[in-house]
């Protein structure tokens, strides 16, 4: 069967999950939800078959699980907002147009992709001037302390998410070409395999930007994310533990400090290692979290039947009972309602996707397309982990979105050019080699 | 580069197994935990939303319903007790901040419709809100109104039982002074500072010394072991030496050499002192355990608010009390009372089945609340099905038993008082609390009719000066027995 093939039948699963959740959420809320409502998950699936036709025009030979996995996610994603409130659903299906939109355009025009280590400076430049708009008066504005969101008239937007991608470009191309000193030119201190003095600088640079990020974002878990991303390419180039080592030390170190001297990390840290310290005030959203898992148990309450709000309360979105809910906390919602089960079929779904990235970046045929597809697959795949993570109490709370579930449109849009690249590295790793043809 | 790859995904897969760990942790391992904090309002809430089951009596009227209040989605529901106070003992109450207490506390489960995830997962397939079930109780209304009127006629706290001796069930447990639970929302703190309080439900938590009443048991023991028969003649002069302490019968009265049956009927407390001699403390407090001494009564109320009989020492500076099982004076004992070394307490539940064992040809059925559970759907999903809690004594045992109560409500110290149309059995009790002051405890425990017992009841008020079991007690048991008869 053809690897298009393959991938449309692959899309099943995801029909059938929009109509059971769909119809359940309906079920359910009759009361509350508009009967026209329900096609908002025929369009979402009405997107996901336009991308797979164009996928089948252009990227014939591309990986042929990616792109369902992805569309199962965004479907989980929609039904749990179509649960939340109807309209999230619809704002969100149309983000996944205009995500689509940059999907097919990066396809299109990043057909050879290798012309972005052309323009690594400037990607980076935009890169870290994105990662610090949220800085800039004005136009950002702190979220539970941490700056995270751009606010320009009625647009806001999460400026990090399209950071990651311009961060992990550049770091591929930059390791790509310096690779073969880093190496060669380490020298063994104590047992220890530090790299050449002269390329360190670059590194201390990527170390200094995270740290920069935990001091002026204030948030331990973006940083973590992006650093994470940061050591997996470099241990991916240089095939060197002793580098990870030293990086995530130098990390440890860096993050103890600005703890105890930033307030907000600090508080962050505090409220992870005992959240009912403070529990109505910074511990309250985390335990929220907790309290809502264990209401969910072994199979959860059920899709729309869980207490979003408590009785009494208005029902704006500000007033869920699981805080920002559409966003940082839609896993907790989602073990709530699906339980165990729910949660961990989720995590199995972003383990399949890390596995075929990496899958992709194992097949690429040269170093900038495996450094790529290792660095944008890790930075995804910790980008869950971080937000589902900090969810669940395994590190402190942070405030990134989760992959293509939680609502947003930066979240989406740069997500879906991030499966983009990684399909464009895979059509060109799995086409057959014309040499050999002829 | 592709060593280093797989190692990533190795990485990444152990950090998502991090994950299921954890959520593992608080959606099932740790969820009771977090369930139970005070920081989680959402049990709750939750609970605002089922609707709980009614609670009826064996005739259908409703003694706890529950109303929905609020808009659609933020409704809760709040329970109400349409019969005020004359189920507040021991139906309890059940609100979301005073938590609650009695029947309503006991059956919880079953009130609330509380499934296994299994079930719960069927519920939700087919669409179906967390609802529970309704009990029929084994509550009889108006005797239990009767019974609650007539021992508020008396002026002192007390306490009626009523069971059916073939099936256990609770016709009547009324515990006076009570409280209207509807009152409890608002007046919590001060209905647990009423004196003499009203949340205690006297019938099973309180122990009082059953006097004479205990005479049952001690006859009983002596039958069945074969210490004793009917027969056995013994001295009822009064005054006698036991434990070296002189003891005298209710008024210094004179008997003769006379059998058990002569002695039950006058209650002759020097006869039961010899007898309970005879059978010594080890047999005695072998029946006692078959009678359900030592443990809380079976029936569906809290461990916490019920109170096992026995033999105690009571240390009244402390207020300590505490179960013993020998040293105690048997011969005090066996009429009921004690000493130092220990002394009886009985609940009234316990002495109702003692006389329940005694109709019921030796054979305690388990006390049960409950007549029937009936679900949402509206079918009968529970029924009473009569459970032997013991085999207390023999057929043989236990028709002397009954033949000798006749004769004490017959000729005895209950001479005068009657059940309308049927024959009955009893034994009156007069616990002395305190001898200068003629200051006693009241009791009466009976059953009706002898040839086919239909109820067992047992009846006790707070102690008064100059009372008498059959003249106290007696009255409201009659009362409540053809009431129940009559029903």
């Amino acid at each position: 069967m053809s690897a298009r093939n393959r991938e449309l039948l692959g899309l099943i699963p995801v029909a059938g999950l929009l109509i059971a959740g769909f119809a359940a959420v309906f079920v359910v809320r009759r009361d509350e939800v508009a009967d026209a409502s329900l096609v908002f998950g025929a369009y979402f699936f009405a997107i996901c078959l336009a991308a797979h036709v164009f996928l089948r025009i252009r990227l014939p030979n591309a990986d042929p699980y990616l792109f369902p996995l992805v569309a199962l996610l965004a479907a989980i994603g929609l039904v749990m907002l179509y649960r939340i409130d109807e309209s999230l659903a619809r704002d969100q299906a149309n983000w996944f147009v205009v995500g689509l939109g940059l999907f097919v355009l990066t396809i299109v025009f990043l057909r050879d992709y290798h012309v972005l280590e052309r323009y690594r400076y400037l990607i980076v430049v935009a890169g870290l001037f994105l990662l610090l708009l949220p800085r800039v008066p004005g136009i950002g504005a702190p979220v539970n302390g941490a700056y995270l969101g751009v606010e320009i008239g009625p647009l806001a937007f999460q400026p990090a998410e399209l950071g990651k991608l311009a961060i992990v470009i550049f770091l591929a191309s930059y390791l790509r070409e310096h690779r073969e000193v880093l190496v060669v030119g380490a020298r063994r201190v104590a047992g220890i395999t530090f790299p050449p003095i002269k390329h360190l600088g670059p590194m201390l640079v990527v170390w200094g930007a995270a740290m920069l990020m935990l001091v002026f974002i204030s948030d331990l878990g973006s940083s973590l994310m992006f650093f994470g991303a940061f050591l997996a390419l470099i241990y991916t180039a240089t095939n060197r533990i002793s580098f990870v080592i030293i990086g995530l030390a130098m990390f440890l170190v860096g993050a103890w400090f600005f703890a105890s001297t930033v307030d907000h990390v600090g508080d962050r840290i505090d409220i992870w290692l005992d959240p009912y310290q403070d529990a109505s005030g910074t511990g309250y959203q985390v335990l929220q979290s907790m309290f809502a898992q264990a209401d969910g148990g072994l199979f959860g309450t059920g899709i729309g039947e869980s207490l979003l709000y408590a009785p009494g309360a208005r029902e704006t979105l500000g007033n869920t009972l699981i805080p920002e809910v559409q966003t940082d906390f839609i896993y907790a919602l989602i073990v709530n309602e699906l339980g165990l089960f729910g949660g961990c079929g989720v995590i199995t779904i972003y383990a399949l996707i890390a596995a075929r990235g990496f899958k992709i970046a194992s097949l690429a045929r040269d170093g900038f397309s495996k450094l790529l597809a290792a660095g944008l697959t890790a930075v995804f795949a910790l980008q869950a982990f971080v937000i589902i993570g900090g969810v669940i109490r395994v590190i402190p709370l942070t405030g990134v979105t989760l992959p293509l579930i939680s609502y947003g449109g930066s979240s989406v849009i740069a997500n879906m050019v991030l499966v983009a690249l990684l399909l464009l590295i895979s059509d060109r790793a799995r086409r057959p080699d014309p040499e050999a043809a002829s | 580069m592709n060593v280093p790859i797989r190692r990533l995904l190795a990485v990444v897969l152990v950090l998502f197994a991090l994950l299921v760990g954890f959520t593992s942790n608080w959606s099932v391992f740790d969820a009771a935990e977090l369930e139970a904090k005070v920081e989680n309002k959402r049990p709750l809430f939750e609970a605002q939303q089922i609707k709980r089951g009614r609670i009826l009596t064996r005739d259908g009227e409703v003694i706890a319903n529950s109303k929905r209040t609020g808009d659609d989605e933020n409704f809760q529901y709040v329970r109400s007790y349409p019969l005020g106070s004359l189920f507040g003992n021991p139906i309890g109450y059940s609100f979301i901040t005073q938590g609650t207490s009695g029947f309503e506390r006991a059956e919880n489960a079953t009130l609330t419709g509380e499934e296994n995830e299994f079930v719960s997962i069927l519920d939700q397939i087919r669409g179906r809100r967390r609802q529970g079930s309704d009990i029929v109780t084994t509550l009889d209304a108006s005797a239990q109104q009767l019974a609650t009127d007539q021992l508020e006629a008396t002026g002192r706290p007390g306490a009626v039982v009523a069971l059916e001796p073939d099936t256990g069930a609770v016709r009547v447990m009324a515990s006076t002074p009570g409280f209207d639970p509807n009152r409890v929302p608002e007046d919590l703190d001060q209905l647990n500072r009423a004196d003499p309080s009203v949340l205690t439900n006297r019938a099973i938590q309180s122990l009082y010394p059953p006097g004479s009443t205990f005479k049952v048991v001690t006859a009983a023991a002596a039958l069945d072991s074969g210490a004793a028969t009917p027969d056995t003649v013994l001295s009822g002069a009064s005054p006698q030496t036991f434990s070296g302490v002189e003891l005298a019968n209710a008024g210094g009265e004179q008997f003769g050499d006379i059998d058990m049956r002569m002695a039950l009927t006058n209650s002759v407390n020097t006869y039961f002192a010899q007898l309970g001699e005879m059978v010594g403390p080890e047999t005695l407090l072998d029946y006692m355990g078959r009678f359900g001494f030592g443990k809380d009564p079976e029936v569906q109320l809290p461990d916490e608010q019920k109170a096992a009989s026995g033999i105690f020492v009571v240390d009244d500076k402390r207020g300590g009390f505490k179960q013993v099982d020998e040293g105690f004076d048997i011969a005090r004992v066996a009429i009921g009372q004690g000493g130092e070394e220990g002394e009886v307490r009985a609940s009234v539940t316990q002495m109702a089945e003692v006389a329940a064992a005694v109709a019921n040809g030796g054979e305690l059925m388990k006390p049960t609340l409950v007549e029937k559970v009936i679900d949402p759907d509206g079918r009968v999903s529970d029924e009473l099905d009569p459970e032997v809690q013991s085999e207390v004594m023999s057929e043989e045992t236990a028709a002397a038993l009954a033949d000798m109560m006749t004769s004490v409500v017959a000729e005895g110290t209950a001479a005068g008082l009657s059940v309308p149309g049927a024959t009955f059995a009893g034994k009156t009790g007069t616990a002395e609390i305190d001898i200068e002051q003629d200051i006693a405890q009241p009791w009466f425990i009976a059953f009706a009719p002898v040839e086919d017992p239909e109820v067992a009841i047992a009846v006790t008020t707070d102690p008064c000066a100059g009372c008498f079991g059959g003249e106290v007690a007696g009255p409201i048991a009659t009362a409540v027995m053809s009431e129940i008869l009559s029903g």
